[in-house]
């Protein structure tokens, strides 16, 4: 069981959040000019690391925000939580 | 060939108190060249070589495997075997799968312990029978075999099953594939690996890819812990690190790793003769030969490479399995694991060239690999082999993503997961 620190609540339990992907992820556009290729890239194809990674997480059970982990995939320790609006260090992406 | 095994063997080494049985396979120091390397020791990796050699006559192959044979998710699935997919692309190559398991312990000589009891899945409501039926409809489309069952007639195939009125998931109706069942995880790993030994396949293991060997823009072998090793086709069979290696060759799938969960009760007598499935809760369950209950879930709620799973995921697929069989709660569970699975967006295999000559992929079978095994191997000896989709995995390519062709099996089958 993970437990989160929620930007907004402090640390919760896993069940009140949900994963919302890998970040950065830009909507490529405007819409006439992106590529069929692009287009499957943004929607389909992910990084998925063996590691540290950053990700968005919903505290779907707690505030409603969306906000930004940084999570290892192999250990699953927590590095770094922070608000979509803030900057992450360097050294934590 | 190697040993053939018998009961007459049997007798034979049970009086030599079981000590004098030969190996399965050899543990060959890596040649330096081949004409295939397969990477991957698993159930995929090994009937891959295993149909190479066999249906193209290319014995020049070497397994690679990082760890064990059948170590990852061959050996952490929940063993069982269907075809009730809905779309036709999906019901020829899990078909062509089951009917190579049905022949398969005579085909390598070693017994899958192949026991097609029925797989069972089970309505909770209308809205799902209907479903129900639309899925079986498309199965006999398919030619694949199923029927429907009446409350009354589910009962006396799994009596134990929660039919009081009060239920929160009262049983409606049901599909059966009575040619679904279950199979022996290790046997279809080791049988394979045998039979491919044989015919000159070597397996080796404890060899990790680190990274691949290029001239101009082609792959042309891999380098190793255990050195480098050269060949012209080098075909990756890794399910949930196909991203990892995919990142060492330069490029990116749409794979997303995750932990599947499996667990077993303590053994008890029989009392469940078939495999349930349960539409709305995402359980399911089987009785082993030894008596265990095996059962699982839905995958765990985020990505991970750990091959361990969450607590909130079991708690989730026990609720769900004690909805359906009350009569469970005292038992107590024995294991627990995690298989690492490789998921896609549309619930359904990649069989096809890597976007880096050279290189070919078998990945994203997600949560249904392990039934999976001897179809998607002998597909992808084909494309190895011949350099064309074989007829029964077509459709299963990467660019579906770019062009919108998708096999959304997820959606439409309802399988669980």
């Amino acid at each position: 069981m993970l437990q989160i620190t929620c930007p907004c609540c402090g640390p919760r339990d896993e069940p009140e959040f949900r994963w919302g992907g890998e970040v950065p992820l830009v909507r490529p556009g405007p819409p006439e000019q992106v590529s069929d290729e692009a287009w499957a890239e943004y929607l389909f194809t992910r990084d998925n690391p063996k590691g540290f990674v950053r990700e968005r997480w919903l505290h779907a059970l707690g505030c409603r925000q969306w906000f930004v982990v940084v999570r290892s995939t192999v250990t699953h320790e927590i590095r770094a939580t922070t608000r979509l609006t803030d900057t992450l260090p360097e050294a934590l992406t | 060939m190697p040993v053939r095994l018998s009961a007459f063997s049997l007798v034979r080494n049970a009086l030599s108190s079981h000590e004098r049985w030969p190996q399965l396979w050899r543990s060959p120091e890596p040649r330096r060249r081949y004409d295939v390397i397969v990477i991957g020791g698993g159930g995929h990796g090994l009937a891959t070589a295993y149909y190479l050699a066999k249906e193209h006559g290319i014995g020049n192959v070497a397994v690679i495997e990082k760890g064990w044979l059948g170590g990852g998710n061959t050996g952490r699935n929940t063993t069982v075997v269907r075809s009730n997919y809905f779309y036709p692309e999906s019901a020829r190559l899990y078909d062509l799968s089951l009917r190579l398991y049905e022949g398969l312990s005579r085909d390598i000589g070693f017994n899958i312990m192949l026991s097609q009891r029925g797989v069972l899945t089970l309505a909770h409501n209308s809205h799902q029978l209907e479903m129900l039926a639309r899925w079986l409809n498309a199965m006999h489309l398919n030619g694949i075999d199923g029927e429907l069952l009446e409350p009354s007639r589910i009962r006396e195939w799994v009596p134990l099953l929660n039919d009081s009125p009060t239920a929160r998931y009262p049983v409606k109706g049901a599909v059966l594939q009575r040619r679904g069942g279950v199979a022996r995880h290790d046997a279809v790993a080791w049988g394979y690996a045998r039979a491919a030994d044989a015919l000159g396949v070597d397996i080796i293991q404890n060899c990790e890819v680190v990274g691949f060997l290029r001239e101009g823009d082609r792959i042309v072998g891999v380098e190793t812990s255990r050195g480098e090793l050269r060949a012209p086709k080098v075909a990756l069979a890794v399910a949930g690190h196909s991203s990892v290696l995919a990142a060492k060759a330069g490029f990116r799938l749409p794979v997303t790793s995750y932990a599947l969960q499996a667990f077993v009760t303590e053994p008890v007598k029989p009392v469940l003769s078939c495999v349930v499935v349960s539409m709305s809760t995402g359980a399911y369950v089987s009785q082993s030969d030894k008596g265990e209950l095996v059962t699982g879930g839905a995958l765990d709620l985020y990505p991970s490479y750990a091959q361990r799973g969450n607590l909130p995921t079991l708690q989730g697929a026990v609720a769900g399995l004690l909805e359906l069989f009350p009569c469970f709660s005292r038992l107590r569970m024995l294991r627990q694991w995690a298989g690492i699975v490789d998921v896609v967006h549309d619930s359904s295999p990649i069989i096809d060239e890597a976007p880096v000559k050279g290189l070919y992929l078998n990945c994203g079978w997600g949560t249904g690999g392990f039934k999976a095994i001897p179809g998607g191997g002998f597909a992808f000896a084909h494309l190895l082999a011949t350099g064309r989709h074989h007829p029964a995995a077509e459709g299963f390519t990467l660019n579906r993503f770019t062009r919108g062709a998708m096999i959304d099996e997820g959606a439409a089958a309802g399988i669980s997961h």
